[in-house]
């Protein structure tokens, strides 16, 4: 619960959500994903919820990202917004 | 569209902003949600359960129903994908492509004869094909093991220290997805085919229903593991234990093969040939 | 003006919460590809779920693993306040595993849509919808 850490970190979520939705390239979108759903978890561990961290980081940026880009992968990667 | 969106979300920002003067300050030990349910399980988790780790005490076995519907969730989601995604076609025996490893030449093999799969010269290819790739081969062929027995510990481990059956299933999971990714598709095919994930994935939730049934015929409650205490030779508190530690083995079994089957139907779109 | 700084200052998780559940619910509305929809409402879901996870933090106090319980020294007497509340953390781990259950079938929908019409944006979906 230090408070610099904490403020850094929330920081850090809201850019890569805001830079997971505004990327054109699908591919992108779903790595940035994975960036935020990491970033997520370092957050719930510093409050202390350790379960649903390892949850997190083991199903979020884990199997998550590879479901996003395997979609990715079979549909276009394009996207005009 | 993107006017009308903006209001929208700016009215609902506003709302929630409108209701957190009401909210207790972060990290208040007086505050509402510490003060009624949960002393009572950090308190006496240990004593009725001899499991050190609350969270895991209190998901296997105060709040054991909830998991069982989650579990029935999670492999209702992988029917579901395979509802929407498989398409079934008869194993076309028209054209098969084959390549020899080692002239690089490729064969088309018309209708009737195959070569077997496993032989050395010549490789099954499929219509898009890329070189060998030996680092990422040999890398994920080193660590793909070591991954399933981190698995394996994190879910025998889940009453001392964080983890649990969720976290090794998925984990055990992502280490089948890895070897799918780093070799083909049809060699994962040939270790953990479809038939053998759904039916792993049943086995799970029928083994959580089960073990909850078994209390149900020796006398108790659904899901009261105590009563196991005869068929498991102990005493209730470590019958206990030992109920929570088999319903976690179900369900991280439930939770890998529906991860792999998942992964299977999207990565194939439902064709099951080729993969990423 | 005081007491709303204090008040600012004291609740700054509240605050990362109102945003991502005002990003994800702008790309949920407003985007027209299917697939940045799906990401909106998978960063909705880890905003609720941040929510719920910073309502059971204490200040100073220890994760919800009573240290040395296995051994069997009797019943030392486990204080309730030196630990932070477990219940919302059982919660919120149900609903990740909901949310990549969920994750799984949106992304099957919307590739058996790309099989069907060719296109992920929804203002072409809508125009080959009405030529057929």
């Amino acid at each position: 619960m230090i408070w610099p850490v904490d403020l850094i970190i929330m920081v850090l979520v809201m850019i890569c959500g805001i830079g997971a939705i505004m990327v054109r390239d699908l591919l992108g979108a779903g790595i940035l994903f994975g960036a935020y759903s990491f970033m997520m978890c370092l957050l719930w561990a510093i409050m202390g919820a350790v379960d649903v961290a390892f949850t997190e980081a083991s199903v979020g940026a884990g199997v998550s990202t590879v479901f996003l880009v395997a979609a990715v992968f079979r549909t276009s990667r394009r996207t005009k917004d | 569209m993107r006017f009308l969106a903006l209001i929208t979300i700016l009215m609902v920002g506003g709302l929630l902003f409108y209701g957190t003067p009401d909210f207790p300050a972060w990290g208040d030990p007086e505050s509402p949600a510490s003060l009624h349910v949960s002393p009572y399980y950090i308190e006496h988790a240990v004593e009725d359960t001899a499991v050190p780790n609350i969270v895991t005490a209190v998901l296997a076995d105060y709040r054991g129903y909830d998991t069982m519907f989650e579990t029935a969730v999670i492999f209702s989601a992988g029917i579901a994908c395979l509802f929407l995604l498989r398409i079934y076609r008869r194993k076309s025996t028209t054209t098969r492509l084959y390549r020899h490893n080692l002239t690089g030449i490729t064969l088309r093999i018309a209708k009737g004869g195959k070569l077997p799969e496993g032989s050395a010269e010549f490789e099954r290819i499929d219509s898009l094909w890329v070189p060998y790739d030996m680092i990422i081969k040999v890398t994920s062929r080193l660590v793909v093991p070591f991954v399933q027995l981190f698995a394996l510990y994190v879910i025998a481990h889940g009453h001392h220290s964080p983890g649990g059956g969720f976290q090794g299933g998925v984990i055990f999971g992502a280490a089948i997805i890895l070897y799918a990714i780093s070799n083909d598709l049809r060699r994962a095919f040939r270790r953990l085919n479809e038939k053998a994930a759904l039916l792993a994935s049943a086995a799970g939730v029928l083994l959580y229903a089960g073990t909850g049934l078994m209390c149900l015929l020796l006398g108790g409650n659904f899901l009261d593991y105590s009563k196991l205490a005869d068929l498991l030779y102990t005493d209730a508190i470590m019958a206990r234990s030992h109920g929570i530690l088999i319903v976690e083995i179900g369900v991280g079994l439930a939770v890998m093969a529906v991860m792999v089957s998942l992964y299977y139907n999207l990565s194939s779109a439902g064709r099951h040939d080729e993969g990423l | 003006m005081e007491s709303l700084l204090a008040n600012f200052l004291a609740k700054y998780n509240y605050w990362a919460y109102i945003g991502l559940v005002m990003i994800g619910m702008y790309a949920m509305i407003a985007k027209r590809n299917l697939v940045k929809k799906i990401i909106g409402m998978n960063i909705v879901q880890t905003a609720v779920i941040l929510f719920y996870v910073s309502i059971a933090a204490k200040k100073g106090k220890t994760i919800p693993i009573i240290a040395h319980g296995h051994e069997d020294t009797g019943h030392h007497a486990v204080q309730a306040l030196d630990y932070i509340s477990p219940l919302p953390h059982v919660l919120m781990l149900t609903a990740i595993v909901v949310s990549v259950a969920t994750l799984g079938v949106a992304l099957a929908l919307a590739i058996k849509v790309y099989r069907q019409y060719g296109t992920l944006e929804e203002d072409e979906i809508a125009m080959r919808i009405e030529e057929q």
